[in-house]
């Protein structure tokens, strides 16, 4: 773990057989973003979620290919890697919709009614949480407190907070944001 | 940065401050951000710009203020004109105003009110006892620096306690000091933080094996514990966002003292804003010199890096913490031997709460004895809370311990809105209790907490009212540890399950006498042997409902019936446990549980 590989010696030189891994790390930029991640603690196991933080961002899910690259890079077995990114519940192994929102169940929401909001968006979307609608538009997922929880209950969609939201009125006030979004394309 | 150049730049920055009659204040912490504060404050200077003449007043985007539920929040600190009658030097007659629910286009008419009287539809008062009960120690510059400029901080009076670390005082003579001020760890187990820190400077870092990373030169850490998992509690969120310099000076103090070199900060990946503001003010730290190596002119070394979770509550528990920063998964081992001997990478370890170390530079400063004075005999100083749930004023707020729950909730918090009765407090979040009405004039510190069956805690304190179901309350912070559960030890990955389930079932009216039973022994039994923090506490929540509210529970079974003789026993022995349970935490005092 304690040795430093080089340039000409990573991901492509020592990756499957097929020459297709090479191409993608070579064509997508995106794993530059990872590769100075990992560069940052040294290529050493310890940079592993710091790794796994910085693919997720980049890519808004972790795919086998790009575990598997990880693993490699900083030569630790895919059991591991598996293991670390499975374990956290803020990786995901899935890919997500092309807008997520998040519902606070933290106490403070759950006391001022955050499972009834759930259960709006859930009914409206025809989604369950955790899930993405079928025309991949939304992912619905949920988080345990924001620590917004003066602006209980609250969620976020794509990152934006929204606060003091009641179950009656999130399904258009998502609407509208999913409408927009659609406008700016 | 040496001690003279320090002072210089304190001292220009105040002058450049004094400059300005007026300081428009707005908070841009996560609730009010949410809120378009960023908005707010990009319109007030535009309306400065725009009338040319305001080069006496300046925007300034601070931490939080506190008052949460009426943001967003915009304060304007005036110098008063006039003659100096009064007696009172010219820089403190100062007129503070408080404007709530600010919106962009209230700017014009702000600005407009600058000198003469503030504007009435917005004002919300000063003199509420939501600010005049407060001691405010750690969050003294929260609302009124701001986070993303170091030379504020220094302004404030920041990095003095380091410097003064740095060359009058000796590692033992801080450790002495913060032992003799009575501080004790704010992540929620009090362990006495001066104690902790001696054992990690008397540790000797080649007792254990270890094996630390190339490019880290240090054999000993200091870790902040950022990761505040509870849910309901954002203390240590909005220190970090509202004051990030002041954890690194604590931090760095912690490393003389106990003679590390480096610090890791685990934050929540769900607190990017803190995680922003912490990156921005090492950065500066470093490149002012107060972080690196030779600080302050001295011989002393210390780096701090940042580290995120990724949503996992468990890691709040320190060796969790450890594994996660290992960049592995973060689950628990057996202690002894604890984090201060053997912790990140097989090295001794100092693991303390955000809270914690934000509370030693004003201990150095102001000496231990000022602190000492504040709280009561055994718990010292005084406490962040984080307000939520069915009160009128929820936000964050920061009490001399020993305030009584009555005064919080209803003086500070200002009781229950919509005409609701008051019913319980939780404490503590998943790892604490319900706390009935009858224990409202109960002091607030370590010991009172914890004889009515919940905990200190972080800090997290949600007020429920009348129209709570207790059973569902336990039921959701069941279903919360069940989820969080890291899955290492039996009775914990088990036990949670099967009291969710049993939770469930009475929720359902499926449930019978029998199911409370076994209820209360799987209580006690997941509580006496899981392996962390995590598991030990999770009965917690339905112990104290149960203890308080069992007619609720009595309700739900047996389609509303009077408990059968034969249950009564179950009652009894109940009872007992939990007094088996009292006194064996009391025997097992050592360093920290769940720090978060």
């Amino acid at each position: 773990m304690t040795s430093t590989p080089t340039a000409s010696g990573r991901p492509a030189g020592n990756g499957a057989a097929t020459a297709t891994p090479s191409d993608r790390l070579a064509s997508d930029k995106r794993y530059k973003i990872i590769e100075a991640t990992m560069r940052r603690h040294g290529y050493q196991g310890h940079g592993l979620i710091e790794a796994l933080h910085s693919a997720q961002e980049a890519f808004g899910y972790l795919d086998d290919f790009t575990l598997r690259h990880i693993a490699r890079t900083l030569h630790l077995p895919p059991s591991k890697v598996f293991g670390v990114a499975t374990f956290y519940n803020l990786f995901t192994l899935k890919p997500q919709g092309a807008h997520t929102c998040v519902v606070c169940l933290g106490t403070a929401c759950y006391i001022k009614g955050a499972r009834e909001v759930l259960a709006a968006i859930e009914a409206e979307y025809d989604v369950k949480a955790g899930g993405t609608t079928r025309d991949n538009q939304l992912s619905l997922l949920t988080a345990r407190c924001f620590g917004s929880c003066a602006l209980a209950p609250v969620l976020t969609f794509d990152g934006e907070t929204i606060g003091k939201v009641a179950p009656s009125a999130i399904a258009q006030q998502i609407a509208q944001r999913l409408a927009a979004a659609r406008q700016t394309q | 940065m040496n001690l003279e150049e320090l002072n210089a730049l304190a001292t220009s920055e105040r002058l450049a401050q004094a400059k300005k009659r007026h300081h428009i204040h707005v908070c841009v912490g996560t609730a009010c951000q949410a809120l378009n504060s960023e908005q707010i404050a990009k319109a007030l200077q535009a309306e400065l710009k725009q009338r040319g003449q305001r080069n006496d007043a300046e925007v300034k985007c601070v931490g939080c203020p506190g008052l949460c539920s009426l943001g967003p929040l915009v304060e304007v600190e005036s110098r008063v004109n006039g003659q100096a009658t009064t007696g009172v030097p010219e820089e403190d007659r100062r007129r503070s105003v408080l404007y709530q629910f600010v919106k962009p286009e209230d700017a014009a008419e702000i600005i407009a009110h600058l000198d003469g009287e503030p504007v009435k539809r917005l004002e919300t008062p000063l003199d509420q006892p939501f600010f005049t009960r407060q001691t405010k120690i750690v969050l003294e510059n929260c609302g009124k620096i701001d986070p993303e400029r170091i030379e504020d901080y220094i302004a404030a009076g920041g990095y003095q306690a380091l410097m003064k670390v740095l060359t009058e005082m000796t590692p033992q003579e801080v450790i002495d000091e913060i032992t003799r001020s009575g501080l004790r760890g704010r992540g929620g187990a009090g362990f006495p933080t001066g104690l902790k820190w001696g054992t990690v400077a008397k540790a000797d870092p080649n007792a254990y094996p270890t094996n630390v990373p190339e490019g880290i030169q240090s054999r000993k850490f200091v870790i902040c514990n950022g990761d505040e998992g509870d849910p309901g509690a954002f203390m240590d969120r909005s220190v970090m966002e509202g004051d990030p310099h002041r954890i690194l000076e604590g931090m760095a103090i912690a490393a003389y003292a106990v003679g590390a070199n480096h610090g890791f900060i685990y934050v929540r990946a769900e607190y990017p804003l803190a995680v922003k503001r912490l990156r921005t003010a090492i950065r500066q730290a470093q490149r002012a010199g107060l972080l690196g190596s030779g600080i302050g002119g001295t011989a002393f070394s210390f780096n701090v890096d940042i580290r995120l979770g990724a949503g996992a509550f468990v890691c709040g528990e320190e060796t969790a913490l450890m594994a996660s920063i290992e960049g592995g998964r973060g689950t628990p081992r057996p202690r002894p031997p604890f984090p201060a001997e053997c912790g990140l990478w097989g090295c001794p370890t100092l693991i303390n709460n955000v809270e914690t170390l934000a509370n030693v530079p004003p201990i150095i400063m102001k000496g231990a004895a000022w602190f000492a004075g504040i709280g009561t005999e055994k718990s010292k100083g005084t406490k962040v809370f984080a307000l939520t749930g069915q009160v009128a004023h929820t936000g964050l707020i920061e009490v001399p311990m020993g305030i009584s729950l009555r005064e919080i909730v209803f003086d500070i918090g200002g009781g229950i809105p919509g005409g609701r009765q008051f019913k319980a407090v939780q404490t503590g979040g998943p790892s604490g209790g319900c706390i009935p009405a009858q224990f409202l004039d109960m002091p607030v510190d370590y010991e009172s907490l914890a004889k009515v069956g919940s905990i200190m805690g972080s800090g997290g304190m949600i007020v429920m009212d009348d129209s709570t179901d207790m059973v569902e309350v336990a039921r959701f912070f069941m279903e919360f540890c069940m989820d969080e559960s890291c899955g290492k030890c039996i009775p914990c990955r088990a036990g949670t399950v099967q009291m969710h389930r049993i939770l469930t079932k009475i929720q359902e009216g499926k449930a019978t006498q029998r199911d409370i039973q076994i209820l209360e022994e799987l209580c006690d039994m997941v509580k006496h042997t899981s392996l962390c923090g995590l598991g030990q506490s999770a009965p917690n929540p339905v112990i104290s409902t149960l203890r308080y509210f069992r007619e609720e529970y009595e309700k739900k079974v047996n389609g509303g019936q009077r408990p059968e003789a034969g249950s009564q026993k179950s009652v009894v022995s109940g009872q007992k446990s939990e007094l088996e349970v009292g006194s064996r935490e009391s025997e097992s005092s050592k360093p920290t549980a769940h720090s978060s």
